[in-house]
């Protein structure tokens, strides 16, 4: 408990220490408005994938539809900051947006979850195109349309909060009894049930926390960009965000951090390349995999203990 | 009545187009469990061939549909080597995101080569419509759904009754005994993506003639349906993916001519859905017991 | 157990306190407003749909955009105040994302320090570019954003920085459904949108306001559909008299061919989406009859008007091929910014924006153009009908 206390401060440092030099750097002019912008996109892709690689990653269940989920979110927020255009307005949408997500997932999860592979892949890729569908076809929704003027009450300092934090919540669910069951899951199923462990519960658990961060993702991106259309939540975002999963590497949250960033950083420098951008891309990305299957950082972690421990034997080898 | 027999023939030559691409996806997949997305673009890549030739070097139909075989047949062993032959034994969600990048790069690379714009597709054959007691057909719907029976058929007896077909069911089976056994996997293996894709390539030339319009992005929204289709059917089963893409295209059309047409994508996913919580591996899939 | 749950409260107790600090004090803003353009050329941004799914428009729209930049630097450049300055174009993809198009906009108002900006295709994407160049203050006009709304705030006041070239969705359905009532004789009427964007079920709404008729059926397609035979089949068996399809000439060019196959032969009517020669072709010439289309650039028009000759001239000569709809708006909005460049004698960007607010009586290739207070422009709309894929009459509607 208090060795792990010691590296939950340094965390807690880290992350404070990193709002106040984004803020040092915005107010010397470093970080301009562009930036600023690249930056937040990153950080709600963070969010996604991070919800998106405990899916994947640790419970080992392919599913293809986060970006419904997201859609969720990004919905009750744009519906409720109409009328309610104050901060408490826009956190009582995120709550909104992560119950009505939750509830979708369990009903989504309790018959697909059986699904194996593949199949569950395209079973929720169904769900989540059936969720933009019909928010295509609801007036409350804008149509095909979508919401725009929603007031802006998400700047970079929400949404810099919310990576911290979702990432906590995951990262220590993954590290709790709960994480470690979810793993199993993945490992080998029968193995898993033979232990005792309620493979089906660990496997919904998992799926909705990762539907619930997906929800604060679109929350976020509805507030920030102020404007939102069905069009953003095909099936294409849904593979934008399995691909920064999968570039990252499966199984690693640093990895995913480190994916966001660089797709983030290339999708901005790659506009001026026009028609070429997607071609470079698409390269780019298939020459990655070739080269390294298992994504940029495989499954390593990024871990201060380690760190440390490294740090601790090498004064000790030179003493 | 006329007006549900006409639906019928619509929702069969819709079908017939969705079962037609849906071959390609369960070839593959039943070799080698992978999606293989760019598939849909190698149906574009067939098309645009065709829009060449018949323009360009004035070929008939039967010449052109060929040569867009063969041409599908090349690109699909080209894939094969550069982008999924490295992946083999990595990961298959690795091998799922390659396929992704080499769809997006066939899609991107056309656009830029020859703009995205829409393009008219030489009617090198002309359309009659028949009519038969107030039911239209036109001579190309019966030319694909023809094309699409006849090459479902072949699949099967080259799957069943060939040496090569043997090969490829003992390597969808086990690679390593199927090596230990004197099969060439990567020739088999090859072989599978030269028939699937070359079904592509005369699906893109047959589909190209019947709707007239071409893009570089025409194979995105059929390529999504027919493997919905090939899932539905159980992917690895060619009468499976026949089945699943009949079974799309006559949904699609009922949902449509009942006034739903708004939702028509989401009928067809919430079938999907329900289709594989109450048989898991599709209609026709195998239902491979896991052993302990 | 407790101790995993003991790490979990304290660490979320520490990020929530964290969070509470952060909400407390003030946290730095980026700021700029206006860009002065001080070298000898004028940047002007182009945010535009290179690639994804409207792609096709975006690039018709570039193309457009650079024959005007070409003309203009031809002659010299645009006048400054007597100084002649060169245009120089930055042209940037947003792959048909409204992310996308934020940070684009981000980047060519703050990195590139435009005067204006040209595009999006999209109202989508439009709409999220607005935040950005509000905080900067400049301007923006958008070829073919139609979304009545686009140019307004939530509190119906004008978006200060936002114009745009094409009409809006309310005046073209409106405008379809006179004609279809007073010149067509329609009274039963079938009604088959694109609603995979704003655009088609945009004008659909419009349209069904406006009409007077009966609307015997309602159905709609998404762009990338190919085959339509249901929903004609079910319109066949209706006694329609006409249908409207609000979208563009990709699918309403197979709407057209595949209701003529089936034996549809009622007059189809649409929008300027689907005025671009390729409709014809996609249709077939010989089922490209009966065909009304709502225009800005008729060949009536474009007979009496100089500017749009010279317009269809220069883009053939450059590009082989007969000019569309799409890039004739985009020409337009390149010369209406000149024209409140040269107007208010600068290349400010907030000056700009008050020259694109004041234009009046602009002699463009899509007619005569004054900007409301709404900031849409007022400009003549004629209807096209095609007969054999060829235009064979003009109407002028009032």
């Amino acid at each position: 408990m208090k060795a792990n206390f010691k590296y939950n401060i340094i965390w807690l440092i880290i992350m404070i220490s990193g709002f106040y030099l984004m803020n040092t750097l915005i107010l010397i002019g470093v970080i301009n408005a562009f930036i600023e912008n690249m930056l937040v996109t990153i950080g709600i892709n963070i969010i996604l994938a991070t919800g998106l690689n405990l899916i994947i990653g640790f419970a080992g269940q392919f599913s293809l539809g986060h970006a419904g989920f997201m859609a969720i979110g990004a919905y009750a927020t744009a519906i409720i900051t109409q009328t309610a255009t104050t901060p408490a307005g826009f956190y009582l949408s995120i709550v909104i947006g992560i119950v009505v997500s939750i509830l979708v997932a369990l009903i989504v999860g309790i018959p697909t979850l059986r699904l194996r592979g593949d199949y569950l892949a395209i079973a929720t890729m169904g769900a989540a195109e059936i969720i933009r569908i019909i928010i295509n076809n609801m007036k409350i929704t804008g149509g095909a349309a979508g919401i725009f003027n929603i007031p802006q009450l998400a700047s970079w300092p929400t949404v810099y909060t919310m990576v911290c934090v979702t990432t906590i919540i995951i990262v220590n669910f993954i590290h709790s009894r709960g994480g470690r069951a979810v793993t199993s899951v993945r490992e080998d199923e029968i193995a898993a049930e033979a232990m005792g462990i309620n493979v089906f519960k660990w496997k919904l658990a998992a799926f909705t926390l990762g539907a619930a961060t997906a929800a604060v993702a679109g929350s976020l991106h509805a507030s920030f960009l102020q404007t939102i259309s069905p069009n953003d939540f095909g099936i294409m975002e849904s593979i934008s965000i399995l691909i920064i999963v999968v570039l990252g590497g499966v199984g690693s949250i640093t990895g995913t951090f480190v994916a966001a960033a660089v797709l983030g950083v290339l999708d901005t420098v790659l506009q001026d390349f026009g028609a070429l951008r997607m071609v470079i891309y698409a390269a780019a990305l298939i020459l990655i995999m070739i080269f390294k299957p298992s994504g940029l950082l495989g499954t390593w972690e990024l871990s201060i203990k380690r760190c440390f421990k490294r740090f601790g034997r090498k004064e000790r080898v030179k003493q | 009545m006329q007006t549900i027999f006409q639906q019928i023939i619509n929702g069969l030559s819709l079908g017939s187009i969705y079962a037609l691409l849906a071959l390609g996806y369960t070839m593959v997949y039943g070799i080698i469990k992978l999606i293989n997305f760019a598939h849909g673009d190698i149906y574009m890549l067939g098309a645009f061939w065709g829009y060449y030739v018949i323009n360009v070097w004035h070929f008939n139909f039967i010449s052109a549909l060929l040569s867009a075989m063969v041409v599908g047949a090349v690109s699909g062993v080209i894939i094969e080597y550069f982008a999924y032959r490295p992946l083999r034994h990595s990961p298959r969600i690795a091998a799922l995101i390659t396929a992704i990048g080499v769809s997006f790069l066939l899609e991107n690379g056309m656009s830029y080569l020859f703009s995205s714009n829409t393009r008219d597709f030489p009617q090198i054959i002309k359309q009659v419509n028949y009519n038969i007691g107030g039911v239209l057909i036109s001579n190309i719907q019966v030319l694909i759904l023809v094309t699409a029976c006849i090459l479902m058929i072949l699949l099967q007896v080259i799957i069943k009754k060939t040496k090569m077909g043997r090969a490829m069911r003992a390597v969808s089976v086990d690679p390593d005994a199927a090596e230990l056994v004197g099969i060439n996997i990567n020739w088999t293996i090859s072989f599978t993506f030269a028939l699937g894709s070359a079904l592509a390539g005369a699906a893109g030339v047959l589909i190209g003639l019947y709707y007239n319009s071409i893009d570089p992005l025409m194979g995105m929204t059929p390529g999504i349906k027919a493997f919905v289709a090939a899932v539905l059917g159980g992917i690895g089963s060619v009468p499976g993916a026949s089945v699943g893409g009949f079974l799309i295209g006559i949904l699609e059309t009922f949902f449509q001519s009942i006034g739903l047409s708004a939702y028509k994508d989401a009928v067809v996913y919430f079938v999907l859905i329900v289709i594989l919580l109450i048989m898991p591996a599709g209609i026709f899939g195998k239902n491979a017991k896991e052993k302990v | 157990m407790k101790k995993s749950n003991m790490k979990k409260i304290v660490s979320f107790a520490a990020v929530v306190m964290t969070a509470g600090i952060f909400a407390g004090c003030s946290t730095a803003k980026t700021q700029t407003a206006g860009n002065n353009q001080t070298g000898n050329t004028i940047k002007i941004g182009v945010n535009m749909e290179l690639s994804g799914a409207a792609a096709g428009y975006g690039n018709s729209q570039k193309q457009g955009i650079q024959l005007a930049a070409q003309e203009i630097n031809k002659d010299g450049g645009i006048n400054v105040n007597g100084k002649k300055k060169k245009i120089k174009l930055i042209i940037k993809d947003n792959k048909t994302s409204t992310t996308t198009s934020a940070s684009v906009a981000a980047q060519l108002v703050n990195n590139d320090k435009v005067a204006a900006i040209v595009g999006p295709a999209t109202t989508n994407a439009g709409t999220a570019e607005i935040p950005n160049i509000t905080k900067a203050a400049v301007p923006s006009v958008s070829p073919s954003a139609t979304d009545p709304n686009y140019t307004k705030q939530k509190n119906g006041k004008v978006q200060p920085y936002v114009f745009r070239a094409c009409y809006q969705n309310n005046f073209q359905g409106g405008t379809a459904a006179k004609f279809m009532t007073n010149t067509l004789k329609a009274k039963r009427v079938a009604v088959f949108a694109d609603n995979s964007s704003d655009y088609g079920t945009g004008l659909a709404k419009a349209f069904k306001k406006s009409f007077k008729g009966t609307i015997v059926d309602s159905q709609s397609f998404s762009e990338g559909d190919k085959d339509f035979n249901a929903v004609l089949t079910s319109f066949k068996s209706k006694k329609i008299d006409a249908i409207y399809v609000p979208g563009y000439y990709t699918e309403v060019g197979l709407i057209i061919k595949q209701a003529r196959q089936n034996g549809i032969n009622v007059p189809i009517v649409g929008s300027d989406g689907m005025a671009d020669p390729k409709l014809a072709q996609i249709a077939g010439n010989k089922n490209a009859s009966k065909i009304y289309y709502t225009t800005p650039f008729s060949d009536d028009v474009a007979k009496s008007n100089p500017t749009a000759v010279k317009f269809m001239n220069a883009y053939k000569a450059k590009y082989h091929a007969d000019a569309p709809t799409f890039s004739a708006l985009a020409y337009d909005s390149v010369y209406m910014i000149k024209s409140a460049i040269e107007s208010e004698k600068s290349a400010d960007s907030i000056k700009i924006t008050k020259g694109l607010s004041k234009i009046k009586n602009f002699d463009g290739v899509t007619g005569t153009i004054t900007i409301n207070k709404n900031h849409d422009p007022e400009k003549p709309i004629a209807i096209e009908q095609l007969t054999n894929g060829k235009v064979s009459n003009s109407f002028n509607i009032k």
